[in-house]
């Protein structure tokens, strides 16, 4: 929902970043307000999981210049837990397989950390317990899954779900959903959407990186980027992932390399 | 009485000057223990202390225990039930206690029901002197190994668990060896009789209660006869300057079944070999776990032998090394000539914390028959950074999301032990332990 004079969320400017020395994102802004849903789309390898990785600080890539303002804060200068403590959560794409953590302990873990950061009261495994279970059911998730190894064994769908479980435990101001609908099928991706809707308010924001529409007609952008080579390339509303979903991108791209071609022309004027 | 140091060749060698001092036991009241000593005596006088040119003993330098004199207790100091609260389990009923080596009837409650034997060697004798005679050092596996001798030339009391023919004993046997006093040697001792299509679940824990260096040198033999059923939870908790050298040798009758846990958390140095031999149909399941910090070492070696046709062996040893800490696994499978449809699978997994630390692991096939289904392998990995990260983006600091995995690396073992009481114990003292990393 787009709401005028809403606050910044999350401001990227000019973000570059690489991992073993190959450069992925190359100057790169971005700007979240609060109430927001945006869709960042684009071919295989332009980029956009990196990004989703890059904002919840994963140590495998280097951010080589540019500045993350979220919330006022610097966030490249904060250790991913430190994001996660003031309100970045990520959705993985691949979510890690944990043998030997209970997910109801991981949850809790997670959960009290949280809880402990914004100064509330931590909850027992039983209080825990009861809490999870009412989260879970939003999500159509049968209690088995608190039994199990984190995420072991689970299926795509299962772990998609599991996710944005944790999503509705950590109350995010920022989700960045990296292929959430990736490996879901039709009730699934319904399930998920539902959950992911009525998370978000007027006071959080939610990136949605996908390959595919089909998410956006659960979950209805405000905005949709098309990246290419590690920058934002177009950006439109909603009728643009139609128009993507139809055309593909080689259309953006081609207007966007022509767009390049006219402003390199008018500056050599 | 005799000195040991009879025994030797008058040459200075490491295991004359553990044996100098040390008074021979006074002559047990029944001959076949006296013989049993004596042969054990005899074999002591052909044998040294193994070194690192023992293929068996490469990764284990046994110097910092040459560098240390020990002495036996001879009585049982005056503890009470409280001093074994930490200890105690609440779902073992049967408990055997043994002080320095000395046993506790006092602090122990044992076996009154059906037919079950669960106290020490000389209230056993009483009543089951032929079985026990037959056994008691009987078992090949143990021959000319110097510390089983070393403990057999000392024997005098043993924790004897006899269940009898299809009794199945529902809560857990727990014998507990505590270590009081500084400077102790001691050789606990378990024999376990169990048996046809008996059901028992023996706990055999080391503790101390002092951190000072002690020196506890158990055997342990187990014999199933055809269809029994033996957990075994072998839990070394000895205290962090202790040398713990331990021989366990267990035959599992034909069609028996023998599961073990043995988890290593304590002891300067440690040693652990056990010695399965399985008859026809026979199946076992040995897993294990060292959690290691400091410059502790924990060496475990075992032998799994497909004696006969048709066997099912499985095992799991995970050991995680912090610190300067080194942690040694040698596993032996062998599938004897004729010991057809063997099932055998085996894995080493190694979690190394530290740049300091040391893992060496060597799983090993040896395979006489053609129709075998054999398996084994071994990693040496660090904790996974995409794990670390997820974790991280969960709201965990670097240090917890570590603590955490290194625990489940290590509980997926104890996870196996199927005594409630005793699982919790080892998760409090694994988080304590895994939580103090950097």
């Amino acid at each position: 929902m787009i709401t005028p004079n809403s606050p910044v969320l999350i401001d990227v400017h000019g973000l570059c970043a690489s991992i073993n020395g190959v450069d992925i994102l190359k100057d790169l802004d971005l700007t979240v307000r609060r109430g927001e849903v945006h869709a960042i789309m684009g071919p295989n390898g332009s980029g956009k999981s990196t990004l989703a990785k890059v904002l919840a600080g994963h140590t495998a890539y280097a951010v080589t210049a540019g500045t993350v303002q979220f919330e006022g804060q610097d966030l490249l200068a904060m250790a991913p837990e430190a994001r996660a403590l003031s309100g970045v959560f990520l959705g993985f794409q691949y979510p890690i397989e944990i043998p030997g953590v209970a997910n109801s302990q991981f949850l809790r873990l997670s959960y009290n950390t949280l809880q402990a950061q914004r100064g509330h009261e931590e909850l027992d495994p039983l209080e825990f317990d009861d809490f999870v279970r009412e989260k879970m059911k939003m999500l159509e998730m049968s209690p088995d899954f608190l039994d199990r190894s984190v995420n072991e064994g689970f299926s795509g769908g299962e772990k998609k779900r599991n996710e944005i479980l944790q999503m509705a435990l950590l109350e995010p101001r920022l989700a960045i959903l990296d292929e959430t609908d990736s490996g879901l099928d039709i009730d699934a991706l319904r399930i998920v959407s539902r959950g992911v809707n009525q998370l978000i308010t007027p006071d959080n924001a939610v990136i949605l990186v996908t390959h595919y529409q089909r998410l956006l007609n659960h979950i209805v952008p405000d905005f949709v980027h098309v990246m290419e080579a590690g920058r934002i390339i177009k950006t439109g509303g909603k009728e643009l992932a139609l128009e993507l979903e139809k055309r593909g991108y080689d259309w953006v791209s081609a207007e966007h390399e022509a767009a390049g071609r006219a402003r390199t022309q008018e500056v050599s004027a | 009485m005799s000195s040991a140091t009879a025994l030797r060749p008058p040459t200075v060698d490491h295991l004359g000057t553990l044996l100098a001092g040390q008074p021979l036991p006074a002559p047990s009241p029944w001959p076949a223990v006296n013989a049993l000593r004596e042969r054990a005596q005899t074999a002591l006088g052909a044998l040294a202390m193994p070194t690192l040119r023992d293929e068996a003993w490469r990764f284990t330098d046994l110097a910092p225990l040459h560098r240390l004199t020990f002495q036996p207790v001879l009585s049982a100091g005056g503890l009470q039930a409280a001093d074994m609260a930490p200890f105690a389990l609440g779902d073992a009923a049967i408990r055997l206690v043994f002080i320095d080596g000395v046993y506790a009837p006092q602090l122990s409650s044992l076996a009154h029901e059906g037919g079950v034997v669960v106290t020490d060697l000389p209230t056993a004798m009483a009543t089951h002197a032929v079985a026990l005679e037959a056994q008691l050092g009987s078992q090949q596996t143990l021959g000319n190994n110097v510390f089983a001798a070393l403990s057999t030339a000392f024997l005098q009391d043993a924790a004897v668990v006899v269940v009898p023919r299809g009794v199945a004993l529902a809560a857990p046997v727990h014998v507990l060896f505590v270590t009081t006093q500084a400077g102790a040697i001691s050789h606990p001792r378990c024999l376990v009789l169990a048996e046809a299509g008996s059901r028992v679940t023996l706990v055999e824990d080391y503790v101390a209660l002092q951190d000072a260096a002690y020196l506890v040198n158990p055997v342990t033999e187990i014999v199933l006869a055809e269809r029994a059923q033996l957990t075994h939870v072998r839990v070394q908790r000895d205290g962090r300057q202790a040398f713990h050298i331990a021989n366990c040798a267990v035959s599992v009758g034909r069609s028996a079944n023998y599961q073990s846990v043995s988890v290593a958390l304590g002891a300067q140095l440690s040693r652990y070999h056990l010695s399965v031999v399985l008859g026809e149909g026979a199946e076992c399941a040995v897993d294990g776990l060292a959690l290691l910090a400091g410059s502790q070492l924990a060496d475990t070696h075992s032998c799994i032998d497909h004696a006969q046709p048709h066997g099912t062996s499985r095992q799991l040893h995970k050991c995680i090394a912090d610190g300067s800490a080194d942690a040694v696994f040698n596993g032996k499978v062998v599938v004897r000539p004729g010991a057809q449809r063997t099932d055998s699978a085996q894995s080493s997994r190694n979690l190394l914390l530290s740049g300091r630390a040391q893992i060496d692991t060597q799983p090993q096939l040896e395979i006489f028959a053609d129709d075998v289904k054999c398996t084994h392998g071994a990693t040496i990995g660090q904790l996974d950074a995409e794990e670390v990260f997820y974790l991280q983006s969960r709201g965990l600091s670097d240090s917890a999301a570590r603590q955490l995995l290194t625990y489940a690396f290590g509980a997926e073992i104890i996870e196996r032990i199927p005594v409630p009481s005793l699982k919790r114990q080892l998760q409090q003292r694994m988080l304590a332990q895994t939580g103090s990393q950097p």
